[in-house]
């Protein structure tokens, strides 16, 4: 054990006699972990945001079979009759707390790309602002009840031009006034503009018809009241799901997606970064030849050197990943970013660099330095002893 | 005397591509304890062959070599390490100290293969350190040291375990005279005073006097002269 700790000793003091290539491999290595923490910054953000976005006291019905709100569609018989369903929460006048909603997608300009990208308007009821949790209105006031007048998401207003306070914005063939800015916390809502539900139908031409609805439940056996609600009205063909359920599935596509995108190239560039590694140490062992004979001539065993060479790949692919991962940290993590959500439209969300991600860069890392260790490894410990004698 | 080193109808072939290289052949010697032999003779008359063989880091092709009973030729390469850390001190023409450690942790290397405590060691290595008179550079790493004190610390990792033979190939190849002979006087003394065995490979006949026997290796065959 002790001349093994001495060998790795000696391997690494000697580092400092190879900073260019000890550098050159660190480097390669912390570029592989950035690139695989930065892709699952942006699935873990995404995840996050969506995960976020739903509660578990609201229930989202879409027409049987919609995987998205783009692809549902109800009448408005069918809204009104979920409203005195059983498990709905009532307000003081008796009414179902819901809310029926339509949502188109248009065009808007990002501020950094100065391209076009798609934004979600949803055309909502009255109930609907107050079911987002976290919902607040962070400058101006809500929308009339038929007026064209939007509510614009802070994450809109951030990443688009033209979604200014009091400006007139024109979304398709429709003049829009923008009067107010909200906000529900870094939600996907965020990356919405919201507009009264009646003057949305009557622009783009969708009569009564909605393609979600939204209910507030009674109580976590709401759901369950509700489902049995819906199976039993033959006029109702639809999902019942709560909205934590509805985003955990939107998101696991997209985010799993993503995040299983950074694997890939991250492992071209940890094959990249294992020839860094190989010449580096093959290096290291070459230039140490005397040093490793004159200690196996002393009696150090060739496992030893093995062992020492092990260390000094390991310990420069581990400072790699920590360097990765502080990249990561400080260059990704929080950073806003908008992403093509499920509904075709951009979703603005904060990229995330988690502790599993860390610990996930962390260990590619390490595996990087025992793929790239192990054959200069075993070069040292058959390195003939006889190099001591060399000059 | 009692015989140290006995090598019985010792042969080296090296092959190079279809050729076969006879370094020695049938080489028959004995080495007494407390002998300082020094090996002469032309280059490539395997005088560093011979002494990697006795240091058992390089085996014979045929014949054998034995060291008070244990054929050293046989032992596996484990064995082999165990057992030169227990009898062999190499001192080398270039020191082949390590670049990073200090003197004494340069010294403590062969310790660290013992079960000795840090006390004992660092005792040791302070002792190893006076004998051959640079216990005041204890603390300065190789580059900081001359080309003789560098060599001293060489011997004095060599001895620290307190092993049975030196074996030195060239250990002055790389010092000025007078460096030389100091360094070669701390030889004679760990003879003389502590009774060390000493084998030493050397181009340098001055050199070579300071040893009690000369052999010199020629085409394969010993000539001995006995020093006075």
């Amino acid at each position: 054990m002790r001349q093994t700790l001495a060998v790795i000793s000696l391997n690494l003091r000697s580092i400092p006699r190879r900073l260019g290539m000890s550098t050159a491999t660190i480097g390669a290595v912390a570029l592989v972990v950035a690139v695989l923490l930065g892709f699952q910054a942006i699935g873990n953000g995404f995840r996050a945001t969506a995960e976020r976005s739903g509660a578990e006291d609201i229930a989202i019905m879409l027409r049987e079979g919609s995987q998205a709100e783009l692809n549902s569609g109800l009448s408005r018989d069918q809204a009104r009759l979920i409203e005195v369903a059983d498990g709905v929460a009532r307000d003081e006048t008796d009414n179902g707390i819901i809310s029926a909603e339509l949502y188109v997608i248009v065009d808007g300009v990002l501020r950094g790309a100065q391209t076009e990208a798609n934004i979600g308007l949803r055309g909502l009821e009255a109930n609907g602002p107050s079911m987002r949790q976290g919902f607040s209105l962070v400058e101006g006031r809500m929308f009339s009840p038929g007026a064209a007048e939007l509510i614009v998401g802070e994450g809109v207003q951030r990443e688009f031009l033209g979604f200014e306070l009091g400006q007139e914005i024109r979304l398709g063939t429709n003049n829009w006034t923008v009067v107010g800015i909200f906000s529900t916390g870094g939600t996907v809502f965020d990356s919405e503009v919201w507009s009264d539900l009646g003057v949305l139908q009557n622009l783009y031409q969708r009569g009564s018809s909605v393609q979600s609805v939204r209910a507030r439940l009674t109580s976590p056996g709401g759901l369950e009241q509700l489902q049995a609600y819906v199976e039993n009205e033959p006029r109702l063909n639809l999902d019942v799901q709560t909205e934590a359920e509805f985003f955990a599935g939107q998101s696991s596509g997209t985010a799993g997606v993503i995040s299983s995108l950074g694997w890939p190239l991250s492992i071209v560039m940890a094959i990249g970064a294992l020839a860094g590694a190989w010449n580096t140490l093959y290096s290291s062992v070459d230039a140490r030849a005397r040093e490793i004979a004159t200690l196996r001539a002393i009696g150090f065993s060739g496992f030893s050197a093995f062992i020492g060479t092990m260390a000094e790949a390991v310990m420069l692919s581990a400072i790699g990943g920590a360097v990765g991962t502080a990249i990561a940290a400080v260059f990704f993590n929080g950073l806003s970013f908008q992403g093509l959500g499920d509904s075709f439209t951009q979703v603005v969300f904060d990229l995330s660099v988690t502790s599993d991600s860390i610990v996930t860069g962390i260990v590619l890392a390490v595996i990087v330095g025992f793929l790239g260790g192990i054959f200069p490894a075993i070069r040292a410990a058959r390195m003939p002893i006889l190099a001591v004698h060399r000059g | 005397m009692t015989a140290l080193y006995t090598l019985t109808d010792l042969s080296k072939r090296y092959t190079r591509g279809r050729e076969s290289i006879t370094i020695f052949e049938e080489l028959n010697m004995t080495i007494e304890q407390g002998e300082f032999i020094a090996i002469m003779g032309p280059s490539g008359s395997g005088k560093t062959t011979l002494l990697n063989l006795l240091g058992g880091i390089d085996r014979p092709s045929t014949g054998s070599v034995e060291c008070e009973g244990v054929r050293v030729d046989k032992l596996s390469e484990g064995n082999l390490a165990r057992w030169r850390s227990a009898n062999v001190g190499f001192i080398f023409q270039f020191y082949n100290l390590m670049e990073t450690l200090s003197a004494a942790q340069n010294v403590e290397l062969p310790l660290l293969l013992t079960n000795l405590s840090p006390k004992e060691r660092k005792r040791r290595v302070r002792t190893a350190l006076e004998i051959v008179g640079i216990e005041d550079r204890a603390g300065h790493r190789p580059a900081q040291l001359s080309g003789g004190q560098q060599q001293r610390v060489g011997i004095a990792r060599a001895i620290v375990a307190d092993p049975k033979v030196l074996l030195a190939d060239e250990p002055t190849g790389d010092l000025d005279r007078s460096t030389a002979d100091e360094v070669l006087e701390t030889l004679q003394l760990l003879n003389k005073e502590m009774n060390k065995t000493i084998v030493m490979v050397t181009h340098d006949p001055a050199a070579a006097g300071y040893a009690s026997k000369e052999l010199h290796l020629d085409k394969g065959r010993f000539v001995a002269k006995e020093n006075a």
